[in-house]
């Protein structure tokens, strides 16, 4: 068992951290405070590659691993979990599931854009009345000749609006119930299909968050990822997958926290020395780099499972659910020792507790995270 | 188009810190990086190659660790990269250094050679020019832009108040700026790509050098000592009784420290 | 010691017929050398119709003046210029020579060093000589100046240094002074068509971005008013550095956001910082406490920005910085040829 990082990955990790100092972190206030987008460093990541790390060259990405891909969500969410999860949603969530279940013409005709970047991804499984309760799909699929027709809507859908594919599930036979669900690549420019609602949320405030309905959405029979009733498991093998993505993202919040928290401790003083002096602060330090360096641990072995093809759904949701509580205890007690200053806007740490909360909740709470390693344990 | 691009891998000066109780020099932790200069000639030589097709081969000596800079410049889009590592080369000044850089060119094919101003270790700006001379080469030194035509590069060369347009014909030798350009990042394949390609070793039995020109015994400057400045003193504080008095404080500060 | 080797050259930079203050300081420097040495200093003028400015080298301190006027030299090329130097320098065998650490010595210098296959010392700040061996001990800063290193060349000749401007003393200005003036001919008629300068251009300088700049004066919340920012504005002209600016100063308006140091502004490290009626907040030192050199001026002689600063002025910077622009302009204009 090597635990040691190959000498790609630590280079990997200079790319992205030497990205995110001179590219990410110079905004990531301004995203916050005015709700924005980031279209321009989505630019910038789409020339080095950061939207296809993990898919084969042939199909348009970069050649690279999911611990690749994990370590750069980790390291653009240091400064800003907006941008993280732009990455995140992207591949984790609309070009993955593509290269795992879609046949060639499916490939050829949408993942190579999406592992270019020359087209943004989404997913949309989540509707007004099914969140935790997924297989509780509304929206409808019915076939007619060579096209399905698509009735319904989604709500809270990551990167709604600026994503140029999508991949929705919906219910093509309201008998089968769960079995009855399939999933589908729905064009962003398709008749019919509007952006709805744009979320105002606490965190992640640059993420683009909005509602997608379909009103008679024709959608080419070809566009059906695997067979009819398939769409839950695909969903459900998605989110796994997603799971590694949001766990770094968590990761990389809890880490930027902690490193702004040890700067800060080192300047404040206060009873005539640094509070970095005081065992308080040093013992909370130490708490929160172990839970971090815990969860690093997590994530990354949830990644190397992925890649080495192993059955990993267990680990990614045990990666999740410790690295996003890790993400919450963290960026509160980054708040905490930075005092009063910490809970004002000028230093970024409240920033990353906002974000940090919705890493816990989306993509599969920290409740369906535990519900999802149960079952396994009790199989 | 052939182009070598002479990088060095220095410890970035810039983070390196003064142990506050002994006054010297921390050096573990301070990252190793490509030097400045040399990354911008890279990648003023990979724009040529993005325009006109020119291979680009980096080279550097050093030692092994050194390998790690000539990936990050494979990985920014350098075709191939060659290691001069051997003990005999260690603790080199600028001529020796030279020597063994020339030797290495004249085993390989250029029309253009590439080297940084100067390093941020060394300081001294005198690599390039010796390579220069001892390769009977132009060189133009200061370049902050670069054009080519045909087998003329046209070169902005850079004076304290102001600048010449040179036009000079390759083979040719230049030193660049960091004015010059901002280097790309690498990017995510090209990492992968990198440690895919062989890094070739070098060493004295590859080179035809004078013996008596490398490494610390070829070397013609020696260090006799080297000293920090000290421990960084607490602040004084005054409290002034004329502006004029305020004013003298400072500007003998400011003479203490190079400033005026 | 070499016996072949006695004097010391300096190679005198002139551009467009205007001779460089740096040649001065390094006559200054050579004539105290040569004393120590009991020899001579030789000056090197290379250029086009500069006959002009020989007496003056000898009133800086030069014995002898080797002049090669020829219209090949009239602007400083590398081949030429290289060859004219290298063949004064293996006639005359120096044992010691200086250039100024120009764009012109630092092209220069090290490729004569290499012709002539000896060391060179690079941006020397101090040139003493050893007692017990007579070598040249050459001083320089080195690891992006966080080190000095003194370096020897022991055996080989001529000891080449290329040395700092504004370092150096000038001699005093002796009008009496005469030389020696030897013309020495160099045939420049086989020189390479394949460098060609097209053109020479004089630039103004650009205003600089905070981040980039060497130094900085910024301004705090005890500026008072938007139009003291005059005063900083001067004083970075006289001392070529860019005004900042405090939060503070930010917010009320006075200066745009660009220039703002500090946790929501940009984190600068310049060689000089004066900080000028800035308390000195935690934020604001958050972005300005790695400054190499960090000077405070402040009515309160409690502020915390004196925690942090190598020299702090309790004062009025409306009174104090003025003075200190007037005293900077008048070492400028002494400094001026």
């Amino acid at each position: 068992m090597n635990f040691n990082i190959s000498n790609e990955h630590k280079m990997l990790r200079e790319l992205y951290e030497a990205f995110t100092i001179n590219e990410v972190e110079p905004l990531a206030k301004e995203v916050d405070e005015d709700e924005r987008f980031p279209i321009e460093t989505v630019e910038k990541m789409k020339s080095l590659g950061f939207f296809g790390i993990p898919f084969p060259k042939e199909y348009g990405g970069q050649g690279g691993d999911n611990l690749a891909y994990a370590m750069a969500v980790e390291e653009l969410s240091k400064a800003c979990g907006t941008t993280g999860v732009i990455i995140s949603a992207h591949t984790s969530l609309c070009a993955a599931p593509i290269y795992e279940f879609g046949n060639e013409a499916q490939k050829q005709k949408y993942l190579i854009p999406l592992a270019k970047g020359d087209k943004i991804g989404a997913f949309g499984l989540t509707e007004p009345n099914a969140g935790t309760d997924a297989a509780g799909q509304q929206t409808k699929a019915v076939l007619n000749g060579d096209h399905y027709i698509l009735n319904g809507s989604k709500i809270f859908i990551t990167n709604a609006g600026y994503a140029d594919v999508y991949i929705i599930m919906a219910m093509t036979d309201i008998e089968k119930g769960l079995k009855g669900i399939s999933a589908f690549i729905v064009d962003g420019d398709a008749e019919g299909f509007t952006i709805g609602k744009k979320e105002e949320k606490m965190g992640i405030r640059g993420s683009a968050t909005s509602e997608l309905i379909f009103e008679n959405v024709k959608v080419p029979a070809e566009n059906l990822i695997g067979k009819e009733g398939q769409g839950f498991k695909i969903a459900m093998k998605t989110l796994d997958g997603g799971r590694i993505g949001i766990a770094s993202q968590a990761l990389g919040l809890a880490q930027g926290a902690l490193d702004e928290t040890i700067k800060y401790v080192k300047e404040r003083k206060q009873f005539g020395r640094a509070i970095s002096k005081f065992q308080n602060t040093q013992f909370q330090l130490a708490d929160m780099s172990t839970k971090i360096e815990a969860s690093r641990l997590l994530v990354y072995s949830a990644a190397k499972a992925k890649d080495d093809k192993l059955n990993y759904s267990t680990h990614a949701a045990m990666a999740k659910l410790f690295a996003s509580e890790t993400a919450m205890e963290v960026t509160t007690k980054a708040v905490q020792l930075h005092g009063g200053y910490g809970y004002t806007r000028e230093y970024p740490v409240e920033r990353m507790m906002r974000d940090a909360k919705i890493t816990e909740i989306y993509e599969g709470t920290s409740e369906v995270q535990k519900m999802v390693i149960a079952g396994k344990l009790l199989k | 188009m052939k182009i070598i691009v002479c990088i060095k891998q220095v410890p970035d000066t810039t983070e390196v810190r003064l142990d506050p109780k002994t006054g010297t020099l921390i050096r573990e932790g301070v990252p190793s990086i490509i030097n400045p200069d040399d990354k911008c000639g890279l990648e003023a030589a990979i724009t040529l190659k993005e325009q006109f097709d020119a291979h680009v081969t980096v080279i550097t000596m050093g030692p092994l660790q050194a390998e790690k800079a000539l990936r990050e410049a494979l990985a920014m889009g350098a075709d191939d990269a060659i290691l001069l590592t051997d003990r005999a080369f260690a603790g080199a000044d600028t001529w020796a250094t030279s020597s063994t850089l020339a030797s290495a060119i004249r085993n390989l094919e250029y029309d253009l050679i590439i080297t940084g101003r100067q390093a941020i270790d060394g300081d001294t700006a005198q690599v390039g020019p010796q390579i220069a001379e001892h390769l009977n080469l132009q060189q133009v030194s200061y370049v902050e832009a670069l054009e080519k035509e045909e087998d003329t590069l046209i070169l902005k060369r850079m004076f304290e108040d102001g600048f010449h347009r040179i036009q000079v014909k390759m083979p040719c030798l230049i030193t660049t700026l960091s004015e010059m350009n901002t280097p790309r990042y690498m990017s995510v394949a090209g990492i992968y790509e990198a440690f895919q390609k062989e890094i070739k070793h070098w060493t004295l039995e590859d080179l035809d050098v004078n013996r008596a020109f490398i490494g610390l015994k070829g070397s013609p400057t020696k260090v006799k000592k080297s000293f920090t400045k000290g421990v960084k003193t607490a602040g004084k504080l005054f409290e002034i009784t004329t502006p004029n008095e305020g004013a003298t404080i400072i500007i003998d500060k400011l003479k203490e420290k190079f400033i005026i | 010691m070499s016996n072949e080797h006695r004097h010391v050259l300096v190679f005198v930079e002139q551009r467009e017929g205007i001779l460089q203050r740096v040649s001065l300081e390094l006559l200054g420097k050579a004539r105290k050398l040569a004393d120590y040495r009991n020899q001579e200093v030789i000056a090197v003028l290379l250029g086009d119709q500069v006959q002009s400015m020989v007496s003056e080298l000898y009133h800086y301190g030069a014995d002898q003046v080797i002049l090669t006027d020829d219209p090949a030299l009239k602007v400083y090329m590398t081949e030429p210029y290289t060859k004219v130097v290298s063949e004064v320098i293996q006639h005359y065998k120096p044992e010691i020579c200086m250039f100024g650490a120009t764009a012109i010595g630092r092209d220069l210098a090290p490729r004569v060093a290499a012709r002539i296959q000896t060391g060179l010392t690079a941006d020397c700040t101090s040139l003493e000589i050893d007692e017990d061996n007579q070598n040249l001990l050459m001083t320089r800063p080195a690891f992006g100046g966080n080190i000095m290193a003194t370096i020897i060349c022991p055996d080989h000749y001529p000891q080449m240094s290329t040395v700092r401007p504004g370092v150096m003393q000038l001699m005093e200005k002796d009008n009496s002074r005469e030389g020696q003036l030897i013309e020495f001919k160099s045939d420049l008629s086989d020189m390479s068509e394949d460098f060609k300068i097209l053109e020479i251009v004089k630039t103004i300088k650009e205003k600089k971005n905070i981040e980039d700049a060497n130094i900085l004066i910024s301004a705090g919340r005890g500026i008072g008013s938007q139009e003291n920012l005059k005063i900083l504005e001067e004083l970075a002209d006289s001392l070529g550095g860019v005004v900042s600016a405090s939060r503070a100063i930010v917010d009320q308006g006075w200066i745009d956001r660009n220039f703002q140091v500090g946790q929501t502004g940009k984190t600068v490290r310049p060689d000089l910082y004066i900080a000028c009626g800035i308390s000195g907040a935690i934020q604001h030192l958050a972005g300005m406490e790695e400054s190499e050199l960090i000077i405070a001026i402040n009515k309160d002689p409690k502020a915390p920005i004196f925690d942090v600063a190598d020299i702090g002025i309790v004062g009025d910077l409306k009174k104090v910085l003025p003075e200190l622009t007037k005293q900077l302009n008048l070492e400028i204009t002494t400094k001026a040829i």
